[in-house]
């Protein structure tokens, strides 16, 4: 078998993917879906909040998905459900299982990566103790909860303030569980100023900042956790423990891009994002094999995945009908606290109307400037209150600064102080 | 009435079940827990040593290396997966080579096949990510990894299916003597038999010390472990080993029969027989010796830390036999006790058979079948099979690609599984770098609709280990019940 595109994933990257690259002329295209339904985690998302940037109106996770689920339909655009890709080789070969189809080949002119990631688990944080049940990673919890309507536990203590953590911490406390506090390692939160707002503040859950779990007590179940504030480098300072009863341990200490398979057929990862290395137009260094979403790297609101998505959708269309192009490209440099940008390159050239680079900080800056320089010139800034490490960053670069600038070599985005 | 009574279905009941099996006799295996393997055989460093450790002229030395010669054939035979990949003992400096020397003579005399002292540049060649500092080594070309799980279930299940009935949730309370053998009374209701054997881990001292007159000692001994994710495999080929010293054979780096990396164990002696909580110092001992044998082990592939207990015996040596009439010991079982377990269980069942004339059964069933893996087969085979048994076609944990034939096979099969860790140590579901955080809900639901049982009622690990705890909102049902 043999497809012009097939996209790896069918939750929210995949699907805008999917309609982009067909809105764009693609036709031969599959969708490969791992669980039993399109959507990806939004379908275990019944919060509202999605959608704010996209449709101008606040939905849940499931309604934003449904959107798009419609929008695949309405296309005709072929998927398969639990389907789970065991391989792909460098040749874009993809290796599928499935109880239906069973074990097959197929290969692909193009691909686009939409995997998603997965958390961070108790194991990789090193948290010691007992290994009882009672230990869920926050969206285990939500699926349970949301999915299959079971609780996971009566009291709580949550361990990291990812948004999923905050998130979590409400909805449990609505199902009518305690949630007795919120332990966050960093001496800031890794989630959306919101969330804490809507879901720790109005409830009443403590969030103690630069503090961790130093010890997991119950050797069945869950019996409680022990509490310790941190000292700059991030270590336990003796004397501030703090024992609190509870049954389940929630951890929501960050989210890991899933890259087994763009590892395997050679895309090459940047260490900092855990994702792929990518141009200006999200394809990686594997000619032809594209990447979105939270595989890319970590979003916080699922309305840009969808942007970044299509826009991955419409490089591979673009990919299909012209084959690889000569390239000229210049990395993007970066300065003043910034992490990552992505894209990591940019050939000026292929830029159409505008350019999107999003990008993370490294810790909590009050009162800064970010500024966008070609060739030594600044050719923007904006003035920002306050940037931290869980709030995405984005500067816009249009085609006009490109074309002011002709032979760009240097293009470099800084954060200064205002 | 059994004729023979094992406590502890670890590896060594299982192992001294199994050979035993082998006998017209009737008997049954009794554990505290819900499943085989749920002690010191569940958390250890799975490899076989070669035997060249224990001290010449030990019954460890002599188990050991018969253990490690069994292996290999028993493997095939009960169908657990074991390579010899060999292992290293580095010697970081110069002042250190009489104690591998001594190392290495102690291997000749306790007859361990193929070792050498190669030098620095040999070894690199084996094993380029050694230490900068490393001068030489112990080579041991029959050094083995195999998955200590399957050799446990290997084991308990082949006893099963020749006739061995097994207990589990049956903890021993009470041993007493009858006329004729023990009266046994356990949380599970009474059971007599004409023999005991004493397979009871970190516990087997108070069982001894229920009827024996000379008293033993065991410590709990604590070794810390952990394992790095299928990404850092080709990081190490071999088992490598720094010098033993006082307290056990020091932290090992050593590729994993799945692909992983395995890295430990420590060694502090606790008072809690149940005590296998990692604590951070034991984990930030871990990485610092771990960086000791070998450049920049990469931890940060950590995907979880765990620890287990030996059973250390104050004279560190394998107690076995009949210490007294109709009581038979298999205590202090300590590293080297799985690469052991297959000679223990053979001299043990030989001498119990030999006492009481059992004679060899004819319809002695010696293989055993493990659990369909797919992905070991070729594609037209794995088709074949999904034709047959679509669940096999259905991945349940993506991170180790287990698919929901896989773990229906090892509910159903004999001795199946019960709880999540069961399945886990059955099958690999859960046991990836995503820790079960997706699989874990699927696998719940598989076991409950299995099982016949709702899911409430689905646990870790035995009674106690409920996963859940309720269904949404409940507690406001409740509470308008009340008013």
């Amino acid at each position: 078998m043999k497809h012009d595109l097939i996209i790896l994933g069918g939750g929210p990257a995949g699907l805008a993917a999917a309609i982009a690259a067909y809105d764009a002329g693609v036709r031969d295209l599959l969708i490969v879906e791992r669980d039993r339904e399109l959507g990806g985690i939004l379908n275990q998302c019944i919060h509202n909040g999605f959608g704010l940037h996209t449709f101008s109106e606040e939905l849940t996770g499931p309604e934003y998905a449904a959107r798009f689920i419609e929008g695949v339909r309405e296309r005709n655009i072929p998927y398969v459900l639990n389907t789970m890709a065991l391989h792909v080789s460098p040749e874009k070969a993809v290796t599928l299982l499935s109880r239906t189809d069973g074990l097959q080949t197929v290969s692909a002119k193009a691909i686009i990566l939409a995997m998603g990631c997965r958390e961070r688990s108790r194991g990789a944080l090193n948290i010691p103790g007992y290994r009882p049940a009672g230990i869920y990673s926050a969206g285990t919890a939500q699926r349970l909860v949301n999915i299959e309507g079971f609780l996971p536990g009566r009291e709580i203590v949550i361990l990291g303030s990812g948004d999923i953590g905050l998130i979590m911490a409400r909805r449990l406390t609505l199902e009518g569980a305690k949630v007795k506090v919120v332990a966050e390692l960093m001496p800031y939160s890794g989630g959306l100023k919101r969330n804490i707002v809507q879901c720790l503040d109005d409830y009443g859950i403590p969030l103690k900042l630069s503090h961790t779990v130093v010890d997991i007590r119950g050797r069945k179940r869950v019996e409680g956790v022990t509490i310790a504030a941190v000292d700059a480098q991030n270590k336990p300072i003796p004397g501030t423990e703090e024992e609190y009863a509870c049954d389940t341990l929630l951890l929501s200490c960050g989210l890991i891009p899933e890259n087994e398979l763009s590892r395997e057929m050679g895309v090459s990862i940047n260490p900092v994002t855990n994702g792929p290395v990518v141009n200006e137009s999200l394809e990686t260094s594997v000619p032809g094999v594209f990447a979105a979403g939270n595989v890319l790297h970590v979003h916080d609101l699922v309305d840009f995945v969808s942007e970044e998505a299509a826009a991955a959708g419409r490089a591979a269309a673009a990919y299909l009908e012209n084959g690889e192009t000569a390239r000229r490209e210049i990395p993007v440099r970066f300065e003043g606290g910034v992490r990552y940008t992505v894209p990591s390159t940019i050939d000026p050239a292929l830029v159409r109307d505008a350019l999107t680079v999003r990008f993370r900080v490294g810790s909590v800056m009050k009162n800064r400037i970010v500024s966008v320089w070609m060739d030594g010139e600044r050719v923007q800034k904006k003035r920002r209150q306050i940037m931290a490490p869980g709030e995405m960053e984005e500067v816009r670069l249009t085609r006009e600064q490109f074309d002011a600038h002709p032979g760009l070599d240097d293009l470099l985005i800084r954060v200064e102080e205002a | 009435m059994y004729d023979v009574l094992i406590i502890g279905a670890g590896v060594t009941g299982c192992a001294v079940a199994r050979w035993l099996s082998r006998y017209d006799a009737r008997i049954c295996v009794v554990e505290k827990e819900e499943d085989v393997c749920c002690g010191t055989s569940k958390a250890n460093s799975a490899i076989v040593h070669a035997g060249f450790d224990a001290r010449h002229g030990t019954r460890m030395a002599e188990l050991n290396v018969r253990g490690s010669e069994m292996m290999e054939a028993l493997s095939k035979e009960l169908d657990f997966a074991y390579d010899r990949i060999g292992s290293l003992v580095v010697c970081l400096n110069e002042e250190d080579r009489p104690r591998l020397n001594a190392l290495y003579e102690n291997g000749v005399q306790n007859g361990v096949k193929g070792l050498a002292v190669i030098e620095r540049e040999e070894l690199v060649a084996l094993e380029p990510n050694v230490s900068d500092k490393a001068v030489a080594a112990l080579w041991a070309p029959t050094g083995a990894i195999i998955c200590p799980f399957e050799m446990t279930l290997a084991f308990a299940e082949n006893a099963a299916e020749n006739g061995a009935a097994f207990f589990f949730d049956t903890e021993v309370r009470a041993l007493e003597r009858m006329d004729a053998g023990w009266r046994v009374e356990t949380s599970n209701g009474v059971l007599e038999a004409k023999a005991i054997v004493n397979a009871a881990g970190v516990y087997a001292d108070v069982l001894h010390n229920l009827v024996c007159e000379k008293k033993i000692h065991i410590t709990p001994r604590r070794g810390d472990y952990c394992l790095l994710d299928h990404a850092a495999a080709g990081y190490v080929r071999h088992t490598v080993f720094q010098l033993p010293g006082k307290r056990g054979k020091g932290v090992l780096v050593s590729p994993t029969v799945h692909g992983n990396v395995i890295i430990g164990p420590t060694a502090i002696d606790v008072m809690d027989r149940e005590g296998t909580n990692t604590t951070a110092e034991g984990i930030a001992e871990l990485m610092q010796k771990a960086g000791l044998s070998m450049k920049n082990p990469p931890l940060k592939q950590t995907i979880t830390s765990f620890s287990g207990l030996r059973a250390h015996e104050d004279g560190h040596e394998f107690l076995i036999g009949e210490s007294v009439p109709d009581f038979f010991d298999c205590a202090g079982i300590e590293s080297p006790g799985l690469s052991s377990a297959p000679a223990i269980g053979e001299c043990t069942a030989d001498l119990i058979a030999k006492r009481y004339g059992f004679s060899e059964k004819s319809n002695f069933k010696a293989t055993r079948k493990g659990i369909t893996d797919p992905k070991t087969l070729s594609p037209e085979a794995w088709n074949e099979l999904i034709r047959r048994e679509p669940a096999y076609g259905q991945i349940i944990c993506r991170c180790e690609s287990v698919t929901e034939g896989e773990i229906l096979e090892a509910i159903r099969r004999p001795l199946g599984a019960r709880s999540l860790d069961g399945i886990k140590r059955r099958t690999r579901a859960g046991m990836g770098r995503c820790q079960a955080g997706f699989c874990s809900p699927r696998v719940m639901e598989i076991l409950a609709r299995e099982r016949n049982v709702p899911l409430s009622s689905i646990t870790k690990n035995g009674r106690g280990s409920e996963l859940i705890v309720g269904t949404a909102k409940d507690a406001y049902a409740e509470a308008n019940d009340e008013a």
